[in-house]
């Protein structure tokens, strides 16, 4: 019984079709399980960027993009099973979208010589490019994210926070655990109260955490979820009449699942993020004209110009427009993973590229070198309307405290390289 | 015809009491053993180690571990996830310890300690049993995974709570991190399986089986004619916690790499690995093997016939393959209760009769 299922798995492996000479992307989504609600636009905007490319403009530099979906379900084991499945043939980059499977990709990625690219979230210290080589977090990470919360609760109060209290509600998880670090030194240097209440997978149990808040009042909230965590999290806060202005997500737990099921006295819940919202660009007109249209929409095409769809559009745009640096640089359009590599070490957004994009305003400018593999940290505050059903920017992009990150990005990296036994690039 | 006894004369004890009597059988093990160790390292590939050879190996490794308590000794036990993250804390430990020590050494350390786990968490089975035992030991895995994700000395205080597997070699070869060549990573894993499950084997139809299956058919009865209950019940806890363990630092150290406790060792682990040791057949060795190969790869399987072979969208396909091996699950248990195991054992006897059944 053994063998036959092996033989009719190499089957199965063999009837999968030979690739053909294309710019191969592999996106690792999931639409199944308890982060589906979370997964599946994420992958629908990444997808439905590529498949515009390919319609509008045929592919990237003239080659066309080859599309490989894998699903993960979230799942650690299932995402080094899409990994090794789908490694072969020249995959330009992976976007796990799961802190989990990005731990466990960041040792083989290096090892195969493929970039990662985890675009605010993952392993933070990756920021150093003179550690990981092939692993990219640009443009903010979650370090970032912390920072900027605190920043902004900083601005509110008039630059004074010493003797407040800030709850942290995590995912009990490598996630969720990431701001802690941070937050710890920021409490330090601004002299605030931090609790730390962790929500163990998938999140749908958070009375007792919510209790804990209501006896304590905390003057701020800070939550770090994922999939049903935060709608869990955004109910218990409305249900304890925690008020919402107080209530930071990071940019994980914006989104308008996330708020929706709350309904009205959800509205003023604020999440961070890093690029722009809403689907009033340029851009929509052609996803509109070549992609939904045309019947050729990852998924069920019901999620553009959600946030989360926002952002795998701009995880795609950003994989594109690597791609297009890489094909600069090396004079040739059928690039390589180790290629592909350049162009994203060598990434420079401007504000006039994303206009001729058709994406004008829609993430901070940043440029990617051989030592910063993050970026510059920007991010910004955005507002839950609940009448109009939408996030809104209520702050400009603004910078995280780099004196307080770079130094923990320092320490944590070089303890990552002394471990693994790496020597510095960028000399 | 071929698969039958006769004209296979024995000449000793040795010879009669051999785990596969017929003769047909021994060619047939001695082969699958050889295509093992000698073609299978030679023909694979990252993407057979990774998703199909590793996680099977291991999860066989697992579902003997459990099925010594559950299927020999009739103890019920829903700690399996829990006591393969002690197996993999343990290696990891030792590993950045000691790292000038032997990854085996490391390996079979940490089957001893999560033995010694095991033991303790099996305490509470001499005055309860059935569903009671069922619920302690449930009790064990939210224990010890909250414990992981809590203490940080464990995870040697790193800011994600994950743990990373250093390089390490065995003669010179890297079988954990990166570099690990897939030849390398499944004969390493392999030894390891095959072991067990001769250590396995032989355990249970000696003394300490027989003791363990007196206790699971009838615990009193088997205390009137003699056995200790707490000698007997409390070696299988620390017999399963050792394989169980060895399971679970392989799963770290070798399969996965990195690590996340509740993610990697959930309460859903365990109860995988209690489906695999019922679908393959409580107290069969063989069970073990057909239950974690029915788990680890039809999944696999119907993902690259659905999604590679037919081309359909992986949410559907994943969501038919539930369906799919949760329909088959109730299929087999009904056609046969014993599971797999079963059907072997049914096969082969039809198979003795075969051409001429009457």
């Amino acid at each position: 019984m053994k063998m036959k299922l092996f033989g009719a798995a190499m089957a199965a492996v063999m009837a999968a079709g030979p690739a053909l000479a294309d710019l191969k992307i592999v996106d690792t989504s999931y639409r199944t399980g308890p982060y589906a609600a979370n997964g599946i636009p994420f992958s629908d905007g990444y997808q439905d960027y590529f498949t515009l490319l390919n319609e509008r403009d045929g592919g990237i530099g003239g080659e066309m993009v080859n599309l490989v979906e894998c699903e993960t379900g979230y799942n650690t084991e299932k995402g080094v099973e899409c990994y090794e499945a789908t490694k072969g043939d020249d995959s330009l980059v992976y976007q796990p979208l799961s802190t989990g499977i990005t731990y466990q990709l960041i040792p083989k990625a290096t090892a195969d010589g493929i970039p990662l690219h985890t675009m605010g979230y993952g392993r933070t210290s990756a920021k150093n490019g003179k550690v990981f080589e092939w692993v990219f977090n640009y443009p903010a990470n979650y370090w970032d994210g912390a920072s900027h919360a605190i920043t902004h609760i900083l601005n509110e109060n008039n630059g004074d926070i010493s003797g407040k209290t800030i709850a942290l509600v995590y995912h009990n998880s490598a996630y969720g655990k990431e701001p802690i670090r941070t937050l710890e030194e920021l409490s330090k240097k601004h002299g605030f109260n931090l609790t730390l209440l962790p929500v163990d997978h998938p999140g749908q149990e958070q009375k007792s955490q919510w209790l804990q808040i209501r006896r304590e009042q905390p003057d701020n909230v800070i939550m770090w979820g994922w999939g049903v965590m935060n709608q869990v999290a955004i109910q218990e806060a409305v249900n304890i009449r925690y008020p919402m202005e107080n209530f930071i997500g990071i940019w994980w737990s914006g989104s308008e699942n996330d708020v929706k099921a709350a309904g009205d006295r959800a509205n003023g819940y604020k999440a961070l993020t890093f690029h722009n919202l809403g689907s009033d660009y340029p851009i929509y007109a052609d996803i509109q004209k070549y992609v939904v249209d045309a019947g050729k929409a990852a998924g069920a095409g019901d999620q553009v110009g959600t946030v989360l769809y926002n952002r795998g559009m701009y995880a795609a745009m950003l994989a594109a427009e690597a791609i297009k640096t890489a094909q600069e640089i090396h004079g040739t359009s059928a690039i390589t993973p180790a290629m592909m590599r350049d162009g994203m070490e060598n990434l420079s957004m401007t504000e006039e590229k994303m206009a001729a994009l058709g994406l004008p305003n829609f993430g901070p400018e940043f440029d990617v070198s051989c030592e910063n593999h993050g970026g510059n940290g920007f991010g910004a505050v955005s507002q839950w309307n609940a009448e109009a059903g939408e996030f809104v920017l209520i702050t400009d992009y603004y910078q995280s405290d780099q004196e307080v990150i770079q130094a923990l990005v320092a320490e944590d990296s070089q303890a990552f390289a002394a471990e693994n036994g790496i020597e510095m690039r960028c000399q | 015809m071929f698969y039958r006894e006769a004209g296979d004369f024995k000449t000793s004890y040795k010879d009669d009491s051999q785990t596969f009597p017929i003769k047909f059988d021994r060619m047939r093990y001695y082969l699958v053993l050889i295509a093992a160790f000698a073609v299978v390292p030679f023909v694979i590939n990252d993407y057979w180690v990774n998703a199909v050879f590793l996680p099977f190996l291991i999860y066989s490794i697992a579902a003997i571990g459990l099925n010594i308590l559950v299927g020999y000794c009739g103890q019920v036990s829903l700690g399996t996830g829990g006591f393969m993250a002690v197996g993999a804390y343990a290696c990891y430990k030792l590993m950045t310890g000691f790292p000038e020590v032997s990854i085996l050494i490391h390996i079979i350390l940490a089957g001893g300690i999560t033995a010694g786990v095991c033991l303790l968490f099996g305490l509470p089975s001499l005055r309860i049993k059935g569903f009671y035992l069922a619920v302690a030991t449930l009790a064990a895995q939210f224990f010890l995974v909250w414990m992981f994700n809590r203490v940080s000395w464990f995870y040697n205080y790193s800011a994600s709570g994950q743990i990373t597997a250093p390089e390490t070699t065995v003669m010179g070869v890297a079988v954990t991190g990166p570099a690990t060549e897939p030849w390398a990573a499944y004969l390493f894993c392999l030894v390891f399986c095959v072991a067990c499950a001769l250590l396995a084997r032989n355990l249970t139809r000696g003394m300490a089986g027989r003791k363990w299956m007196a206790i699971r058919d009838m615990d009193i009865a088997a205390e009137i004619i003699g056995v200790n209950p707490l000698k007997a019940k409390l070696s299988a806890f620390a017999i399963s916690g050792f394989f169980v363990g060895i399971a679970g630092a392989l799963f770290f150290a070798v399969y996965l790499g990195a690590v996340e406790v509740g993610e990697a060792f959930g309460i859903q682990k365990s109860f995988l690995v209690l489906f695999m040791v019922i679908i393959g057949g409580l107290g069969s060795i063989f069970g073990s093997f057909a239950g974690a190969a029915f788990l680890v790869l039809l999944p696999v399987l119907l993902k690259n016939t659905l999604v590679g072979g037919l081309g359909w969208p992986t949410d559907l396909a994943a969501h038919l393959e539930f369906m799919i091996v949760g329909g088959l699950i109730v299929l087999f248990l009904i056609a046969e209760p014993h599971g797999l195991a079963q059907l072997w054992r049914v096969a082969k006897e039809k198979l003795r009769l075969w051409p001429f059944p009457h």
